[in-house]
């Protein structure tokens, strides 16, 4: 338990002068902008955008800004804008099929229809420090040799290849195409329906996922996943108000869309098929959309009849735990005055002292 | 009342959405009517809508997460101009509305879309088989290898 206090204004005050004056550094170097932010710290504001699950690049910006730099800190500070907003309603549900690919690779097929795309990927640089990037002007920004043909407007899902031939469990909607939970009117309650478990992934805290989704690689959890496919591109958002009566494209977003196939399931009526996983972030972000689509495949351990041992397979322990704005608040309430509480401890632990030494000096 | 059909709306509200306000700024400019022709319905709010998607990608929906979205709607003469614009720009939405409302004059209609919503489709096409050529550039053809060329 804590207790509020009184008093104090003036050193609050000048708390907030002195945190000013530590964002803002040495007054002599130039003042970030929110557009050097957005384009120049893009997957910082990509993973402020998932977790404070507002996808707006010029608030995140800020809000990196504003926290200089501590992520949580960002992600908590959108969480808290987003509560002042009205909620229009809901999108139509994306079509990631029709994105417009900037990244796709498979690690199930060397020959995937529409081929492999790289696109601005880090994985096969020398992750050597690149000196050159310590002044300015000085990156070398030579254009891709020009290709004159564009990529196909569809780009083909590599699992489809699986699901014509039936080796791979199918996705479609559920009769009706109901209405997920949505988290952010109604609390987490279990058993939690996958899409409830998707949303709460989605908005969960990389580094939670991440070392989960290692977990369920290093043998606590055997789901023996392969990348079927990552995207990334761009996707139109749409939405159909009421006073339209029909759907209209809003804007896009960029997204990173990963695909796991894993080991087979079935039973007396179903064949032995692949399982699937599925991670869905938006912005460049394919460390957490692949460890969000382990971490999906490992939380359907029940509904697959397997045994759920491992703790990335408990949905209480992974849900509950995954939102780093509780997280954070729960570890760090524990600043707060908790004086009485522990002027408690403190007199308890005095009576058994007391109690104690008398006992050894009658001995 | 207008005699355009949905689709036809539905295009130029797309490509009032999906291109940058100063573009839309300087193509509408000429065309805007003066500020005492319009009342404003709903003057610009920005608020949130709630990104759907589907688990696997085409599976059941799931709420992935919300999106920045400001609206507007105007009364130009008699036709009502609505915007729907993904982000936090108010003018942006204050310009799709009007122009919304203007294409649905039949009499301005052929002219808007030639003068404005055909130059900003353009543009996105443009914008987009540029990303798509400089991805395809990163294409990797693993399937030369096996054929030993």
């Amino acid at each position: 338990m804590y207790v509020a206090v009184k008093g104090g204004e003036t050193a609050i005050l000048n708390s907030y002068r002195l945190l000013a004056r530590a964002r803002r550094g040495d007054a002599a170097v130039p003042e970030l902008s929110l557009a050097q932010i957005k384009g120049q710290l893009r997957h910082a504001v990509d993973r402020v955008m998932q977790e404070g699950s507002l996808f707006d690049p010029e608030l995140a910006a800020l809000a990196l800004k504003q926290a200089a730099g501590d992520t949580q800190e960002a992600v908590f500070l959108l969480r808290a804008f987003r509560t002042t907003l009205p909620r229009f309603g809901y999108s139509v549900p994306l079509d990631t099929a029709a994105m417009r690919v900037r990244r796709r690779v498979s690690g199930t097929f060397k020959d995937v229809p529409g081929g492999q795309v790289l696109g601005p990927t880090a994985d096969y640089t020398q992750r050597l420090l690149d000196f050159s990037l310590a002044g300015t002007g000085s990156a070398n920004l030579e254009e891709p040799t020009a290709l004159a043909e564009p990529l196909p407007e569809r780009l083909p899902c590599v699992l489809d290849v699986l699901n014509r031939e039936g080796l791979i469990e199918p996705e479609t909607p559920p009769p009706g195409d109901p209405a997920p939970t949505d988290l952010t009117r109604e609390p987490l309650m279990f058993p939690a329906a996958r899409a409830t478990r998707l949303q709460n992934l989605a908005r969960g805290d990389e580094g939670w996922l991440l070392g989960l989704a290692y977990s369920t690689q290093r043998g606590y959890a055997e789901s023996h996943p392969f990348a079927g496919e990552i995207r990334m591109g761009e996707v139109t958002v749409s939405i159909a108000p009421e006073e339209l009566g029909f759907a209209v494209d809003i804007g896009e977003i960029t997204l990173t869309e990963c695909q796991m196939i894993n080991q087979f399931a079935g039973n007396g009526s179903a064949p032995p098929q692949f399982t699937r996983g599925y991670g869905l972030v938006v912005g460049e972000a394919e460390r957490k959309a692949m460890a969000m689509a382990l971490v999906d495949r490992s939380l359907r351990a029940p509904e697959l009849g397997e045994t759920a041992h491992a703790p990335a397979q408990q949905a209480e322990f992974v849900l509950c735990h995954s939102d780093n704005v509780e997280a954070s608040g729960f570890v760090q309430h524990l600043k707060l005055p908790h004086y009485v509480d522990f002027q408690a401890e403190l007199s308890l632990l005095r009576t058994l002292r007391a109690g104690f030494d008398a006992k050894g000096d009658a001995q | 009342m207008s005699t355009i059909d949905i689709p036809t709306r539905q295009r130029w509200m797309r490509a009032l959405a999906l291109s940058p306000r100063a573009a839309l700024e300087s193509g509408l400019a000429p065309h805007l009517p003066p500020p005492d022709a319009c009342r404003w319905l709903r003057r610009p709010q920005t608020g949130l809508v709630m990104v759907e998607a589907r688990s696997g990608g085409s599976g059941a929906r799931f709420n992935l997460g919300e999106l920045s979205v400001t609206r507007a709607s105007v009364a130009v003469g008699e036709r009502v101009g609505h915007a729907w614009i993904g982000g936090g720009d108010a003018r942006h939405a204050e310009l799709a509305a009007l122009a919304d409302a203007l294409l649905q004059d039949d009499a301005r209609h052929a002219e808007l879309m030639a003068g404005v919503i055909a130059p900003l489709e353009d543009a996105i096409a443009a914008r987009r088989a540029s990303a798509s050529r400089a991805a395809a550039a990163s294409r990797v053809e693993f399937f030369t290898m096996v054929r030993g060329e």
